[in-house]
C-alpha cells in the first residue's frame, strides 16, 4: 500500500470498524500528498500548527481548480439560499457570526445555560433508561443514543419534539452529503444535502417565526428577539446558525456516546469501576474523546499560500485534511496512545478540535456524555455486546456504530 | 569523590535554600521536588503568607469579586519544605555558603536559589507618599487596603502612569463605576511596552470607558489635609485634581539590596545569570552552586542577540524556576538553557491582551489580522528585517502561530496571504516606542547589554 | 480549595465558564477572570472545568504538576 492512497483506504466502509491501524501508516509521512491532490495532516503537533494557523482557510471557496480533492465534492451553497454557515467561514465573518450564536448560549452573555441544563439532561436520560424496563436487549443507537441528544437540542433551540420524524430525514441527507466514501454519485448526493439543508431552514423560519410572537426559554426565541440591532443576526444568518446547530447538535454526541458505551463493554474493569464512582466520568469522556473522537478529520481546510510544514510543501489553494483522531494516536504526543486510560492525566487531545473553530457545542456534549454513561453504567444490569464490532454507519467524518446491541439483565434503580 | 557521585549525594541529602517564596519560588522549589531531589529544603519569604498568585490583585480583587487574602497558589503534594515565612534574607555570603536572615538566623546551603522578585516603585517622596490615600500595588495587603478604599466610594480616583498595572486598576474603578484619572508622562497608556501605535488603541479604549486621560502630563506632588490625607495631586501642566485615593504605578523595583557586597553580579536591574540561571559574579564569572529565577533574573537570551532580558512575567517565573531547579540537580550536557520565548498577557476593559517576543525591540509595525479600530487584532513587531514580537487583543487563539514565527526567525514583513488580513495589512509603519534614553514608566521587557564579557567592566554595585 | 490558571496557555474558550459558572468568568469575549479558592462546595465544578480545559492550563491543588508543556 503506498501512501497515496491511504485516504482512500480509510474512507473505504471496509475500514470503518478500525482505521486505526490505517491512521498509523499515515503518520510515517506527517504531511502527505494523496493521489487525488488532496494533504493529509497526520500526526499530532503538525495538526496543532495548522489549526492555530491563518494562512489555513475553513472556506473552501479559496480552494483552486485542479489541485484535487474530488473525494469530498464541495458543496457550493448559494443555489439552497443559504449561504455558509460559520464552520466553513473564515475571521472576521466567522468570528461575528459565532459570537452572536454564542450569546444566547454560553459565557460571556449566558454564562449558565447549560449549567442549569444538567438537571433537565439527567431526568430525560432517566426516562429512557426507565423506558427499557421490560427489555433484555437494546439497540443503544435507536433506542437510547439518538433520541437523548435530539431531545436535547430541541429543548435547547425550541423545536417540537413531535417533528422528529420530519427533521430525521433532513438530518440523515445533510450528513451523507459531507460523507467521502459513498457508492452513491457525488453530485447527486451534494444536490439532497442541499434540498435537505433548505427544507430545514424553511422550517427552522416558520419556527423562529412563531418563536417571535410567544417567545420561550430557547435559542430561536433568543434570536428573533435580540433587542440590539449590533447583536442580532439577519434573519438569513439565523437561519443557517440554527440549521448548523441543529445537526451539528446531534450527529456528534450520538456517536460520543455510542463509542463511549461500546469502550466501556470492551473495558469491564473500567465499566465497573464507573459503576462505583460516578466522578470518574469527567476524565472518562476526556479520554474518550481523544480514543474515539466523534469527528475523525476536518476535510474542508484549504492553503492560502504555500505552507512549509514538516518537510512538505502544501501548495496554495490545496485542500487539506487535519486527521485529528491519528493526532490523537500519536505516540510521539501521547503515552501508550492506543491503551485507553480513563485517568490519563496528560490529556491534551483534538476531540472538539482546536483555534477559532473548537467546536462550539463541546460543553453541552460533555454533560450529555458524562450523564448518559453514568447512568448507563449504573443502571444496565450486567451489559454485554451483541456483536463485535457492531455495523458502522458509512460517514467516516463523523465516524459511529449504526446500531450498538446490547444484551443486558435488567434496569437496575 | 567523582562529580558524579558528588552530585548524586546533593540529589539525596544536599541543602537547598530558595530565598523568595512567591511564584518562582514555589515553582522553583516543586521542580527539585518533582525532579527528585530529596534532601533538606528551605524557602524564606519576607512576607508572613504562604506563595500566592499575584495577576488576581489588580483584576479580581480590585473589583471585589476575590479576597485579597484568597490568591494562595496551589501547592503539589507531598512538597516537604521548611518555610521561613515573615523574615526577610539580609545578607548572603558566598564563600561560606550562608543566607543571613533579618531575625539574627543564618542557613547554610549547599545550593541557592534566589528568587526575590521586585516591589512595586514607592512615591519618590516619601512624605507624600504616607500620605492617607496613597497606595502602591504589589502585595495582597496593597491590595486588600486599596480595594476597601475603593468600596468606600471615593469621589476620585487618580493612577499616577499609565502601564498595564496602571491601566488594569483604572479599568477596575471604571466597572465599579468610580471617577479615575489616569496621568501618564508617555504620549499614550502601555507605550512603553507596545509602542504608539497599539498605544493609541489602549488611550482610546480608556477614554471610551470614561477613563479621564491625560499624558504627556506628570504629576509633581501630592497634598494632603491637615490630617495627613491625600486631598489633591498637582500636575506639570500647571493644573490641580482633587482626589482622595492616590495608586501610584511607576513600574517596580527589584530586591537585590540583601545581596550588595556579596561579590554577586547584582544591582537595580536585577542578578545577571546565564541562560543556565546561573548567577554570574562581580567579575562576570558565572557561579556553579548560585541560581536565579524570576523578575529579579536578567539572563542573555539567544533569540533575541543574547541580549540580557529581564522579563517581569509570570509564564517566565514559572518556566524560569523549573529550569533552574533542573539545572541544580544535574550536570554538564543534563542541563537545559532558559529559551522560553517571553509571553505575558492583560486583561482590561474587557479586552484579552497578549503578547509573544519583545515588542519594545520593534522597530516597525503591520496590522497581520483584524483591525485596530475594531479593538480586535494582531499586531507584528519587525526588527532588522525579522518578526520579533507579535501583539493580539482579543485574537489569543493565533498567538502560537505568531510564536513559531519569531523562533523561526521569519522575514518582516510577513509576506504571507492570511485570513482576516484588511487592506491596511500590507504597509509596515514605525512601531514608535518612546526614546529608550527618556525616562518612561513601565516597559516590562528591560534591554540592557550584550555578552557576559562585555557586561563585566561595567558593572557597577548601586542602590536602586 | 486552590486554583491557578495560566493565562499565558488560555486561549479564552470558556469551557470552564461553561461548566463551572460560579469560579469561572468570562469578561468580554476571551479574558478570564476566575475565584482562586472557590469553596469545597464547588469542588466538583472546579474538576469538571480543570479536565475541560482544552490547553490544560488550570492547576488545582493536589493534581500532579503535568511536567508536559
Amino acid at each position: 500500500m503506498t501512501q497515496g492512497t491511504l485516504l482512500k483506504q480509510i474512507t473505504d466502509y471496509a475500514n470503518r470498524a478500525d482505521p486505526y491501524p490505517l491512521y498509523a501508516e499515515l503518520r510515517r509521512t506527517p504531511v502527505s500528498r494523496q493521489d487525488d491532490g488532496v494533504y493529509a495532516v497526520s500526526t499530532y503537533w503538525e495538526i496543532l500548527s495548522l489549526l492555530h494557523d491563518p494562512r489555513i482557510s475553513s472556506d473552501t471557496r479559496n480552494r483552486l481548480p485542479g489541485m484535487g480533492g474530488t473525494l469530498l465534492a464541495d458543496s457550493e451553497e448559494e443555489d439552497t439560499g443559504l449561504p455558509p454557515s460559520f464552520i466553513r467561514l473564515d475571521p472576521p465573518e466567522h468570528d461575528r457570526l459565532r459570537r452572536l450564536a454564542m450569546r444566547p448560549f454560553g459565557p460571556p452573555h449566558t454564562p449558565r445555560r447549560i449549567h442549569d441544563l444538567r438537571g433537565e439532561l439527567d431526568r430525560m436520560v432517566t426516562g429512557l433508561i426507565d423506558g427499557l424496563r421490560d427489555r433484555r436487549e437494546v439497540d443503544l443507537v435507536d433506542d437510547f443514543a439518538y433520541p437523548f441528544p435530539v431531545m436535547v437540542i430541541c429543548r435547547l433551540l425550541g423545536v417540537p419534539h413531535e417533528d422528529e420524524a420530519r427533521f430525521h430525514v433532513w438530518a440523515e441527507q445533510i450528513v451523507a452529503g459531507i460523507d467521502p466514501s459513498s457508492s452513491e454519485d457525488p453530485a447527486q448526493r451534494q444536490q439532497a444535502a442541499q434540498r435537505a439543508r433548505a427544507e430545514l431552514g424553511r422550517y427552522l423560519a416558520g419556527l423562529a417565526e412563531e418563536h417571535r410572537r410567544t417567545p420561550r426559554d430557547d435559542l430561536l426565541s433568543a434570536m428573533v428577539t435580540e433587542q440590539d440591532p449590533r447583536e442580532r443576526l439577519t434573519p438569513i444568518e439565523m437561519i443557517t446558525t440554527a440549521v448548523l446547530l441543529f445537526i451539528a447538535g446531534h450527529e456528534t454526541t450520538v456517536n460520543l456516546i455510542t463509542n463511549g458505551m461500546l469502550t466501556l463493554l470492551r473495558n469491564p474493569e473500567t465499566l465497573a469501576r464507573l459503576r462505583k464512582e460516578p466522578e470518574l466520568a469527567v476524565p472518562l469522556v476526556e479520554e474518550l474523546l481523544r480514543f474515539e473522537p466523534p469527528v475523525q478529520f476536518l476535510p474542508q481546510r484549504t492553503a492560502l499560500t504555500d505552507i512549509d510544514i514538516a518537510g512538505t510543501v502544501i501548495p496554495k489553494g490545496a485542500p487539506i485534511w487535519l486527521v485529528l483522531a491519528s493526532g490523537n494516536r500519536d505516540p510521539r504526543r501521547f503515552e501508550d496512545p492506543d491503551r485507553f486510560d480513563p485517568e490519563r492525566v496528560d490529556n491534551q487531545h483534538f476531540g472538539f478540535g482546536s483555534g477559532v473553530h473548537y467546536c462550539f457545542g463541546a460543553p453541552l456534549a460533555r454533560l450529555e456524555a458524562q450523564i448518559a454513561l453514568t447512568q448507563l453504567a449504573r443502571r444496565l444490569g450486567d451489559p454485554g455486546l451483541a456483536e463485535d464490532p457492531p455495523p458502522y454507519r458509512r460517514n467516516p467524518v463523523l465516524r459511529g456504530p449504526r446500531h450498538l446491541k446490547i444484551a443486558f439483565d435488567g434496569v437496575v434503580g | 569523590m567523582s562529580a558524579e557521585t558528588a552530585l548524586r549525594d546533593f540529589r539525596r541529602r544536599g541543602r537547598v535554600v530558595v530565598v523568595g517564596a512567591s511564584l518562582a519560588g514555589l515553582r522553583g522549589a516543586e521542580a527539585l521536588r518533582a525532579g527528585g531531589f530529596t534532601g533538606s529544603l528551605t524557602v524564606v519569604g519576607d512576607e508572613a503568607r504562604e506563595p500566592y498568585d499575584r495577576p488576581p490583585l489588580s483584576k479580581q480583587v480590585l473589583l471585589g469579586r476575590t479576597a485579597a487574602d484568597a490568591t494562595t497558589l496551589p501547592r503539589r503534594h507531598g512538597l516537604d519544605v521548611r518555610w521561613r515565612l515573615g523574615v526577610a534574607a539580609t545578607g548572603l555570603n558566598l564563600a561560606e555558603r550562608r543566607v543571613s536572615l533579618a531575625d539574627g538566623d543564618e542557613i547554610e546551603y549547599d545550593r541557592l536559589l534566589i528568587a526575590t522578585g521586585a516591589r512595586a516603585r514607592p512615591w519618590f517622596r516619601e512624605a507624600e507618599a504616607a500620605l492617607d490615600g496613597v497606595f502602591v500595588l504589589r502585595t495582597a495587603d496593597d491590595a486588600a487596603w486599596l480595594n476597601r478604599r475603593l468600596a468606600a466610594g471615593p469621589r476620585r480616583v487618580l493612577v499616577v502612569g499609565a502601564g498595564f498595572t496602571g491601566s488594569e486598576i483604572a479599568s477596575a474603578c471604571r466597572e465599579r463605576g468610580l471617577e479615575v484619572t489616569v496621568v501618564e508622562r508617555g504620549p499614550a497608556p502601555l507605550v512603553g511596552a507596545l509602542g504608539g501605535v497599539v498605544g493609541a488603541v489602549a488611550a482610546r479604549l480608556q477614554r471610551a470607558h470614561g477613563v479621564d486621560l491625560r499624558c504627556g502630563v506628570t504629576v509633581t506632588s501630592l497634598e494632603g489635609d491637615a490630617a495627613g490625607r491625600l486631598r489633591r495631586a498637582h500636575l506639570s501642566d500647571g493644573s490641580t485634581l482633587d482626589a482622595e485615593v492616590a495608586v501610584v504605578g511607576l513600574g517596580a523595583v527589584r530586591n537585590t539590596e540583601w545581596l550588595a557586597g556579596s561579590g554577586l553580579a547584582a544591582g537595580p536591574r536585577g542578578v545577571a545569570c546565564d541562560a543556565g540561571c546561573r548567577a554570574f559574579d562581580v567579575h562576570g564569572i558565572v557561579t556553579d552552586d548560585v541560581f536565579v529565577a524570576g523578575d529579579v533574573a536578567r539572563s542573555p537570551h539567544p533569540l533575541f542577540g543574547y541580549q540580557f532580558l529581564s522579563l517581569e512575567h509570570w509564564g517566565n517565573a514559572v518556566e524560569q524556576a523549573e529550569i533552574a531547579a533542573h539545572n541544580m540537580i544535574s550536570s554538564g550536557l543534563a542541563r537545559r538553557p532558559h529559551l522560553w520565548v517571553p509571553a505575558f498577557w492583560s486583561a482590561q476593559f474587557g479586552i484579552n491582551i497578549k503578547s509573544i517576543g519583545v515588542p519594545p525591540m520593534g522597530e516597525e509595525i503591520v496590522v497581520t489580522q483584524g483591525a485596530l479600530e475594531e479593538d480586535r487584532f494582531v499586531v507584528t513587531y519587525g526588527f532588522q528585517g525579522r518578526v520579533i514580537a507579535a501583539v493580539a487583543f482579543d485574537q489569543a487563539r493565533w498567538i502560537d502561530f505568531y510564536r513559531r514565527l519569531i523562533e523561526s526567525a521569519a522575514p518582516f514583513p510577513p509576506d504571507f496571504p492570511n485570513v482576516d488580513r484588511r487592506a491596511g495589512g500590507t504597509r509596515p509603519v514605525p512601531a514608535d516606542f518612546p526614546d529608550p534614553s527618556l525616562p518612561s514608566h513601565g516597559p516590562t521587557v528591560t534591554l540592557s547589554g550584550y555578552s557576559p564579557s562585555e557586561r563585566r567592566l561595567q558593572f557597577t554595585p548601586a542602590r536602586a | 480549595m486552590r486554583i491557578v490558571v495560566d493565562l499565558n496557555r488560555c486561549e479564552g474558550y470558556a469551557q470552564c465558564a461553561f461548566l463551572a459558572p460560579d469560579v469561572f468568568v468570562m469578561h468580554g469575549q476571551e479574558a478570564l477572570m476566575y475565584d482562586p479558592g472557590p469553596g469545597e462546595e464547588r469542588s466538583e465544578q472546579v474538576l469538571r472545568a480543570a479536565a475541560a480545559c482544552p490547553v490544560q492550563a488550570i492547576t488545582v491543588e493536589g493534581e500532579v504538576l503535568s511536567d508536559v508543556r
